[in-house]
């Protein structure tokens, strides 16, 4: 029995290997005689070996194919024999020989190789050869790829191949767009029912190639194709304009994280002291060099330096605003004007340091692979990461900073010193020790915006003082001491100026705000949230 | 009894501002005739160039006279001073654009070369009136005057002081500075108004025009100073003093604080005005860099170095930091901002009363 | 204090007119027919959720000197920011006469109108010399245009010199107001107050940091007004109230406790509770 079975195991590989082997010869003679074809300078014979590689569904015939899309694909004349070329440079282009694979030549002569030559009918037969294969790829990111690749129109073969997929396919969206690019086709080619039944189909996607072709529809005098498909386009188009207030939004959202960020500090400082810091925007900009020299420091793990700078920025930033606090704003408490100035000297000081030490040029830091990239939601709405994490980076800094106020012991000294100074000292808060603390952890916050900002734009040593104003407006917009205050003035003022930049230019967005604040501060001199009460008045 | 309370507080021409013109006078005297009555070459020979610059530290002297009497002695700390200084300027610079004529790269009789290279027809409705001086002369005055009555209006009536108002008065040059450097504004972009020819006829190349512009100078310096030591000595500088020390009591003693407010601020920033339009023409440009922050802010150290509520010591201030501004910005460049910040530190820490405070503490202590 | 210093002071008030140069200035608009000079009626103010002046109904006559007491907190202070105009009361009105609206009004233009304010903390302009705070605080012209061109008559000099004899700071006028002493800058502020001429003087705790003399004569002063002009005023130091007051108001938790004469109002069984009465 069991040697039965064994037998008969046996002699069904055996069957299998023979099958296999068999096609497997077909097959490869079938991509041999192709290659060979494709030798020939004739283009009839290219199509025919074009042809025969499509027909063998050999595994090489794919790269091969693509190679002779991309006019990569190149005869040597002396070896006739295909060659690819892998590299371009002025001396000239290195192949490497397709019958043999570890060998290159670089090839100096112009005429010592001739590019396969093709035309339009052939592309589109090779086009539609690799989508196929695509179409039918396990993965559904190739799978989508390949079939929106096909949006613009598909030839037979592609077309049979996404109906087969269709019967079979399970990923929710490859199906949608299976089923757009078929009823793209039928737009084409159906009758008038089969096209009113494609529109409806239509409508739902937000795909330009579908767009366009509903256009086409649009225009001609075709009824009833042409009102319907002019009624799809007018429900596309509402759908594009929520999805671009969407992005203008997110664009808002991350211009307002980076408002928030400069600001943030400042609001600190200047709730719980009073003082204006004119020199927050170099810490800031401190903050940004600590990125780039930290970035200088580890070179071979661009990913993991950002992560670094992140403390480092926060306590660079800290020391120096502690500095200053020590140094300087302590001689100069209850008089906030002398501050304001004070600090101002000192922002010039730091900027020409920054000059002297760096040099007066723009440095730039890369961003990290992680972070850059960006995830799509639908084909004109996508989401870039790095402005995703600058949001996310914003709140959490909010987050842990509101922590640091609502529930530690320094939390709690902070806002006794803010709220009455003398009586915190009488309870024994040793209130010099906050005001250092407290400009410490401005200071190190704004250190922790520079490390954001360099992400977004070159590190120079003007990097501060182009924030320094924003962040004012956005403190008092908010109103002082308050920490929501900052988050919901920063986040608005960054949406408010992305709404506008498409009606007005940004430099006019950036005017227009500016007088809305002045206009504001009249109207509510102490910021959308005051703080209210007989102290508030003094 | 009485009127021995009447000091030199309450006198427009006391001791301090008799010296102070005196000096200017004659210092203004001795430059004119060292400039003409001797050749080059001669030790006692003072070049036209330096004359132009002497020219332009008294406008910014005057320009320091115009802040030190709203900050000095009204209390408010202007980050925006620049702004009507460049107003004014621009002012000028139109009238003067206007004056080039047909003799600019393009030739065109109206239009100054920057609108025919921005391929514009016609004059902006602004523009027109600048090629007659008095109206020119005019807007230096109105323009930065009506842009702080506006501004003052809108900011002392819903009083906004202190930090606050220094923010918003930044972030109003600012917003300006933004807005000239468009082209669309149609005030020359970034480039600005250059390549002037000459004023109400006189080449402004010729050493004559040039000693005159920095006669006038002296002049308006002179000029305004005694119509600011007219304000400070009378009982308007009192009360200003007074809403500068305890604002809210002056309104509780019937004082509609704003009104003042408004008033002298317009009048200081009209002041601005002036002391840009005398700038412009002896620089030969006025660009949208005028309106920056930094601008506004530095002015305010040369006050705060001279002495607050003094007056002569906003002029001592302005010459002394421009002059060593020159002298940096020409010997050691890169140490001109170090020079410069640690002046605003020292300043504030070591002589909140500037220069002219140290001075009476000597006198006083002699 | 003493019994001897309530006769004195008794002897004063049926004395007319001591300081005759003390003149309220004449507001043709405000109307006085009925008596009553100050009307709040149920005025409520709250800072963030605490009520700071709660349903206050207080009505001031014509040439009456009322005291005001209550404990810290009682909303003294703010009553009298909302009367100058400081504070804006959440609900309620004020009127100044029949007529004057207040809540309508700016801190100048109810200064103007003929309230004067003393503050508890003396607030005058240090930088200034005292004839200088004088000046300034005297009734007149007081637009842009008039200050600027002010020149002081031979009637509004006599009026600073008597005015400084009052106050006694004659021989400190060229002194600057800053270097006074706590004591002094009370006095001076007195002095702003009558330079003004107002109808109605509020005056918050005026003799705190003065000596016995000079409270004597800060007694003297406030009873000499009484009559041509309505004076309230707040103060801790209960001898003082019991020297001058001839009515007498008790605020407790921003609205009236109780109200009469000093004997009623501290055998009143509620004000011992809250106040009087630890």
């Amino acid at each position: 029995m069991a040697s039965l079975r064994n037998c008969l195991g046996r002699s069904f590989v055996a069957l299998i290997l023979l099958f296999m082997s068999h096609a497997l010869s077909a097959s490869q003679q079938s991509y041999d005689d192709g290659v060979e074809a494709l030798t020939s300078a004739k283009l009839k014979k290219v199509a025919v070996g074009v042809q025969l590689l499509i027909d063998s569904k050999h595994a090489d015939s794919q790269s091969i194919l693509s190679a002779l899309l991309d006019g990569k694909l190149f005869r040597h004349k002396k070896e006739k024999t295909l060659v690819q070329v892998i590299d371009e440079t002025d001396e000239g282009k290195t192949v490497v020989f397709l019958s043999d694979p570890s060998r290159t030549e670089l090839i100096t002569k112009k005429r010592a190789i001739k590019r396969v030559p093709l035309n339009n009918n052939l592309r589109r037969d090779i086009r539609g050869f690799l989508a196929a294969q695509n179409i039918q790829n396990e993965d559904s990111s190739v799978r989508s790829a390949a079939i929106q690749s096909l949006l613009k129109g598909a030839d037979e073969n592609s077309l049979r191949v996404m109906q087969e997929q269709r019967k079979v396919e399970q990923d929710k969206d490859v199906l949608f767009l299976l089923d757009t690019a078929i009823a793209l086709d039928t737009l084409e080619k159906g009758n008038t029912e089969q096209k009113l039944q494609a529109i409806t189909v239509l409508e739902e996607s937000l795909e330009p190639d579908v767009r366009n072709a509903l256009q086409v529809y649009a225009d001609k005098n075709e009824d009833p194709v042409s009102a319907a498909a002019s009624k799809a386009l007018d429900k596309i188009a509402e759908k594009a304009d929520f999805y671009s207030v969407l992005e203008t939004i997110f664009f808002g959202l991350s211009l307002g994280s980076v408002l928030v960020l400069a600001a943030i500090g400042l609001a600190i400082t200047f709730g719980v002291m009073g003082c204006i810091n004119m020199a927050h925007g170099e810490l800031i900009m401190i903050g940004a060099y600590t990125t780039y020299v930290i970035q200088l420091l580890m070179p071979n793990s661009i990913g993991a330096s950002i992560i670094v700078a992140i403390p480092a920025a926060f306590v660079v930033s800290g020391l120096v605003g502690i500095a200053i606090e020590r140094g300087v704003i302590q001689f100069l408490k209850g008089r906030p004007l002398e501050t304001l100035l004070a600090t101002f000297g000192i922002s010039l000081v730091l900027q020409q340091a920054v000059r002297t030490i760096f040099s007066p040029l723009n440095r730039s830091v890369e961003t990290p692979e992680w972070m850059s990239g960006s995830i799509d939601i639908n084909p004109i709405f996508s989401i870039t990461l790095n402005r995703l994490y600058i949001i996310l980076f914003c709140l959490a800094v909010f987050a842990l900073l509101f922590f640091i106020l609502k529930k530690t012991v320094l939390g709690l000294q902070v806002r006794a010193v803010s709220q009455n100074r003398d009586m915190a000292r009488a309870m024994g808060v040793r209130s010099e020790w906050v005001d250092a603390l407290t400009f410490g952890l401005g200071s190190g916050v704004a250190g922790v915006a520079g490390v954001a900002l360099s992400q977004l734009t070159n590190v120079g040593p003007n990097l501060g003082q182009s924030y320094i104003i924003d962040s004012f407006m956005v403190v008092v917009f908010g109103g002082v001491g308050n920490l929501w205050g900052t988050l919901v003035a920063g986040m608005s003022l960054g949406v408010a100026n992305k709404l506008l930049e498409p009606m007005s230019g940004a430099v006019l967005a950036k005017i227009l705000v500016l007088i809305f604040i002045i206009l504001f501060i009249q109207k509510k001199p102490r910021g959308l949230f005051p703080q209210k009460g007989r102290a508030a008045e003094a | 009894m009485i009127s021995s309370i009447q000091t030199d507080n309450n006198v427009v021409f006391d001791k301090a501002t008799k010296i102070f013109l005196g000096v200017l006078a004659a210092l203004t005297f001795l430059v004119i005739i060292c400039n003409t009555m001797f050749e080059a070459g001669s030790a006692l020979y003072i070049p036209t160039y330096t004359v132009t610059l002497l020219g332009k530290y008294l406008t910014f002297a005057l320009l320091a006279v115009a802040v030190d009497l709203i900050w000095g002695y009204l209390g408010i700390l202007s980050l925006g001073h620049g702004a009507f200084f460049a107003l004014g300027g621009y002012a000028m610079g139109m009238y003067l654009m206007r004056q080039i004529g047909d003799r600019g790269v393009y030739g065109d009789p109206v239009l100054p070369d920057f609108m025919v290279f921005l391929n514009w027809s016609e004059l902006p409705w602004f523009w027109h009136g600048f090629d007659q001086f008095w109206f020119a002369a005019l807007m230096v005055v109105v323009a930065p005057g009506v842009l702080a009555f506006v501004f003052g209006w809108l900011a002392f009536r819903s009083r906004v002081t202190g930090v606050y108002l220094s923010i918003i008065t930044q972030a109003l040059t600012f917003a300006l500075m933004l807005a000239f450097y468009r082209n669309e504004m149609g005030f020359g972009g970034n480039n600005g108004l250059t390549d002037f020819k000459d004023i109400l006829g006189f080449d402004l190349q010729s050493d004559v025009t040039r000693l005159t512009l920095f006669g006038l100078s002296a002049l308006a310096l002179a000029c305004g100073y005694i119509a600011c030591r007219f304000i400070v000595t009378s009982k308007l500088g009192r009360l200003a003093m007074a809403i500068r020390d305890a604002e809210s009591r002056t309104r509780f003693i019937g004082y509609k604080v704003e009104n003042f407010k408004l008033w002298i601020w317009t009048f200081s920033a009209a002041l601005a005005g002036i002391a840009g339009a005398l700038y412009v023409p002896q620089v030969g440009i006025i660009n949208p860099n005028e309106f920056s922050p930094l601008n506004s802010i530095e002015l305010v150290v040369w006050v705060a170095l001279g002495g607050r509520a003094t007056l002569y010591g906003a002029v001592v201030g302005a010459i002394f930091v421009n002059y060593a501004k020159t002298y940096f910005t020409g010997v050691l460049p890169e140490v001109w901002l170090f020079a410069l910040g640690g002046l605003f530190v020292v300043t504030t820490i070591f002589l909140p009363k500037g220069v002219a405070g140290l001075m009476a503490r000597k006198e006083a202590a002699a | 204090m003493s019994d001897m210093f309530t006769g004195y002071i008794d002897a004063v008030r049926h004395k007319d007119r001591v300081f005759d140069f003390i003149q309220p200035m004449d507001n043709p608009k405000l109307n006085v027919d009925k008596g009553c000079i100050l009307y709040l009626e149920d005025v409520s103010v709250s800072f963030d959720g605490f009520k700071a002046i709660n349903d206050l109904n207080l009505y001031i006559n014509e040439g009456e000197l009322r005291c005001i007491i209550g404990p810290n907190g009682a909303g003294k202070t703010t009553m009298m920011d909302i009367i100058t105009g400081k504070t804006r009361p959440d609900t309620g009105s004020v009127y100044f006469g029949q007529n004057i609206n207040l809540l309508n009004m700016d801190e100048p233009e109810i200064a103007e109108s003929g309230i004067g304010r003393k503050f508890q903390k003396p607030t005058v302009f240090e930088e200034l010399s005292v004839f200088e705070n004088l000046e300034l605080a005297m009734a007149g012209n007081k637009s842009v245009v008039g200050t600027l061109l002010a020149k002081l008559s031979g009637e509004q000099l006599d009026l600073i010199d008597e005015t400084l004899t009052l106050i006694g700071l004659k021989d400190e006028s060229i002194k600057r107001a800053g270097s006074l002493s706590h004591g002094q800058k009370q006095w001076l502020e007195i002095g702003m107050l009558i330079m003004q001429k107002p109808r109605l003087l509020l005056v918050d705790e005026p003799v705190a940091g003065m000596t016995h003399q000079e409270m004597d004569r800060t007694a003297e002063l406030l009873i000499s007004l009484e009559g041509k002009h309505s004076v309230v005023v707040v103060e801790h130091d209960m001898d003082f109230v019991r020297s001058i007051a001839r009515t007498v108001t008790v605020l407790h938790q921003g609205s009236v406790l109780a109200e009469g004469s000093m004997d009623e109002v501290q055998n009143n069984p509620k004000v011992k509770e809250v106040y009087l009465g630890e």
